[in-house]
């Protein structure tokens, strides 16, 4: 019996599939191979749906190193199209029964792929992840000279605490303000701009704020001038520290009209 | 692109990416898409898989 099979789609671009994508192993270390309807060209592998069907998926999607896996050879496949020619990536695990399905989307969203290419071309994503670190922003608490009137060392300790907190909480206040003005900054620089949420910082081994997860849309002429513009804005913003991230493909601006997010 | 750089020598944090592949990218729902297109990737607990994926990568990075 012949095993079930998927398609995968990785991204729609124009034109005809390069002999270096050809050369690609994509997720479950398939080939990479393209469906084509009209000008538009579905970058895609098969694979089997023991593995990629949607119980499985789910599964595999909780599993970290098969997520890990699965998510790199999208991104390799997806950049190597990118740097081919304008590309719309598509999410992770988006699945078609069959290349006819492939076609009907193709067909079926001509337009507004085109759309999509044509806003994505000749530009590029840049990451920008800002901390900032909270012995910076939070303002130290004074000590009282003398045990409060009526008061013992225990409500000395809670208002010490409070104050405490107080700061931290003024401290991320105005980090957060500066990371606004970050975003803003950035944004102007840039076609479109985002933010996604922030990742935990605990985890970055420091106990830094993270207070800006900005993704920008970059045109690629200038993207250096990106680069620089960052340089420059962490070294007028003491105690943040500015990380550059990319280039990536459009992943983060690739709506296509009334599609659900 | 204005950086070249092969592929497969980008250096990218798996965080970063799954940023970028779990919440962006086209999704299309609907007649045109059938089946696992649709699968809801907020089940995964997106930000708990990648709180978790980035701990597991500072642990690869210890000496």
């Amino acid at each position: 019996m012949a095993e079930e099979t998927g398609v995968w789609l990785y991204a729609v671009t124009r034109g005809q599939i390069t002999a270096r994508l050809t050369e690609l192993r994509g997720v479950g270390g398939e080939p990479v191979r393209s469906v084509k309807a009209d000008d538009l060209l579905a970058v895609v592998s098969s694979v089997s749906l023991d593995e990629f069907g949607e119980t499985a998926l789910q599964r595999n999607l909780e599993d970290l190193d098969w997520l890990a896996a699965t998510a790199r050879a999208h991104d390799t496949v997806v950049n190597a199209v990118v740097r081919a020619a304008p590309t719309v990536p598509f999410r992770l695990a988006t699945l078609y029964l069959g290349d006819e399905r492939v076609r009907g989307l193709l067909v079926g969203y001509h337009d507004e792929l085109g759309a999509a290419l044509d806003r994505l071309a000749g530009r590029t994503e840049w990451g920008v992840k800002a901390t900032a670190d909270p012995d910076a922003f939070t303002l130290p608490v004074q000590q009282p000279a003398a045990a409060p009137a009526g008061g013992g060392a225990g409500t000395a300790y809670l208002l010490r605490r409070k104050a405490q907190l107080a700061a931290a909480q003024d401290g991320e206040r105005r980090a957060a303000a500066i990371a606004e003005e970050l975003h803003t900054a950035l944004a102007q620089m840039s076609v479109a701009a985002r933010r996604h949420p922030p990742q935990d910082p605990q985890l970055a081994g420091t106990h830094a704020w993270m207070v800006l997860n900005g993704t920008y849309l970059v045109d690629d002429p200038s993207g250096e001038d990106f680069a620089a513009a960052v340089r420059t804005l962490e070294a007028n913003y003491p105690g943040v520290r500015l990380e550059l991230t990319g280039p990536w493909p459009p992943y983060s601006f690739a709506s296509i009209g009334q599609v659900r997010e | 692109m204005t950086s070249v750089e092969p592929a497969g020598e980008r250096r990218i944090a798996l965080v970063d990416l799954l940023d970028r592949v779990l919440a962006g990218g086209v999704v299309i729902a609907g007649e045109v898409t059938l089946s696992v297109a649709d699968v809801d990737l907020e089940h995964v607990s997106l930000r708990t898989l990648i709180t978790s994926v980035s701990a597991i990568e500072q642990q690869d990075r210890r000496p």
